[in-house]
């Protein structure tokens, strides 16, 4: 069959693609059976101490981040928005607009790419090193399941940390709007906020929460697969692999974060 | 930093980030906590063209409520609007209720006159004296065409 399919150009395209394919979905398997196996070991006994030691990484230590950058995004929302509004003669909806940006969109994403940045490398560091130098079969031998102790503490605790996280950017990003639209440009102070709690209903706010919910998934996943297989990676071993492995987890986890974006929000509209 | 316990900083964390998400869920996503706080009301339109559920419902210019759900009575070919307005409001069983444009271009709201006289509305109650939204392209194809007259004007208003 090898031969046949060298011989023929027609073959070895198909051949190609075939092979392609059956790379992406194996891997999308594996990633799946890794994520649920790992969700409902988050369920076992003797948990609660290490997420909580996960939340203060993931999500205590990334608050000065997210609220630094909701607070420039809001701002400079407000400068942008307040300029084209102007033209239309119509600033008095600038804190609607601002709200809506930052709660449907601005918010989950931004926030989820700033954690990516700052947990989600520093994850696929810590288990890619801790697989190289083999503690994880270290693990294995003293019967602990790493799966449960590594992994499953680390998606709660994004699971826990998005939405916290998303809501300190929404309510920062709003306020920094109000700073520039408000206090620099000279907006009606009433008229932002009555805008903000005439327009924003319900409906934009779950909507919000459940992005942050899906990028939490995405994110702790794709950080934790990349570095618990990163002894697979055919084309590096050791510290290099670690390396590879955690600008993959960087990358891959941005690209699925604006990619399910599209996805989701298409699902809620 | 080095003087809180890990466990402090995670508990001042999540409670932070609790009260976010419950001062945006209640303030902003204006989800009842405390149950019923409002009542319905029906009205009975001819058209309701441009209103949305949600849109806002004020007496003397002050917001009251939101509009809840809009419907079609099918026997009488009627649209009929179901009104969430605030406990304590009153409104008596002569009110009026008109549909009205903010602006130009704004957002339709419902405008009710609660009247004065006759006997206060219970919730499920029927606000029966109405009128519908001034159809603004109407107006103007009349207008175009040349057969405007002042007496339509001052129906439609």
């Amino acid at each position: 069959m090898e031969s046949t399919a060298k011989d023929n150009p027609f073959l070895s395209f198909f051949q190609f693609i075939g092979k392609k394919t059956l790379y992406i979905i194996n891997n999308l398997g594996a990633i799946a059976i890794f994520f649920t196996l790992a969700f409902l070991k988050i369920f076992r006994p003797k948990q609660f101490r290490e997420i909580v030691q996960q939340v203060f990484y993931i999500g205590a230590r990334s608050s000065n981040i997210v609220i630094l950058v909701g607070l420039f995004t809001g701002m400079v929302l407000g400068l942008q928005l307040f300029y084209t509004l102007n033209t239309f003669g119509s600033e008095g909806v600038l804190g609607s607009v601002v709200a809506f940006t930052l709660i449907r969109e601005l918010g989950p994403v931004l926030t989820a790419i700033m954690i990516t940045a700052r947990a989600g490398s520093a994850m696929t560091a810590e288990i890619g090193i801790l697989r190289i130098s083999e503690q994880i079969d270290a693990l294995y031998t003293m019967r602990i399941d790493p799966l449960q102790y590594l992994i499953s503490p680390r998606i709660a605790a994004a699971i826990i940390s998005f939405p916290l996280l998303t809501a300190f950017f929404d309510l920062v990003g709003i306020f920094g709007g109000y700073v520039t639209g408000v206090l620099l440009l000279g907006v009606d102070k009433g008229a932002y906020f009555y805008r903000i709690h005439a327009y924003v209903q319900m409906a934009d706010i779950s909507g919000g929460f459940i992005k942050s919910l899906v990028f939490a998934g995405l994110v702790s996943t794709i950080c934790c697969y990349q570095g618990y297989f990163a002894h697979l990676l055919t084309d590096s071993h050791g510290a290099k692999s670690v390396n590879l492995a955690t600008t993959a987890a960087v990358v891959y986890s941005c690209v699925m974060i604006l990619v399910s974006d599209y996805v989701v929000t298409s699902f809620l509209m | 930093m080095k003087k809180y316990s890990l466990e402090t900083v995670v508990g001042i964390f999540v409670v932070a980030g609790l009260l976010c998400v419950a001062y945006m869920t209640v303030k902003l996503g204006k989800v009842s906590l405390i149950g019923d706080e409002y009542y319905s009301l029906h009205a009975r339109f001819a058209s309701v063209s441009g209103l949305r559920v949600g849109n806002l419902i004020e007496i003397g210019g002050i917001e009251v409520g939101r509009v809840e759900r809009l419907s079609i009575d099918q026997e009488d070919q009627m649209s009929v609007v179901e009104l969430k307005i605030r406990k304590g409001i009153k409104v008596y069983d002569d009110a009026s209720a008109s549909i009205r444009t903010a602006g130009l271009i704004g957002d339709k709201f419902v405008k009710i006159e609660p009247g004065s006289t006759g006997e206060l509305l219970k919730p499920g109650g029927i606000i029966a004296e109405t009128t519908s939204p001034m159809d603004l392209d109407e107006l103007i194809g009349k207008y175009a065409f040349g057969d405007i007259k002042k007496d339509d004007i001052k129906e439609s208003k």
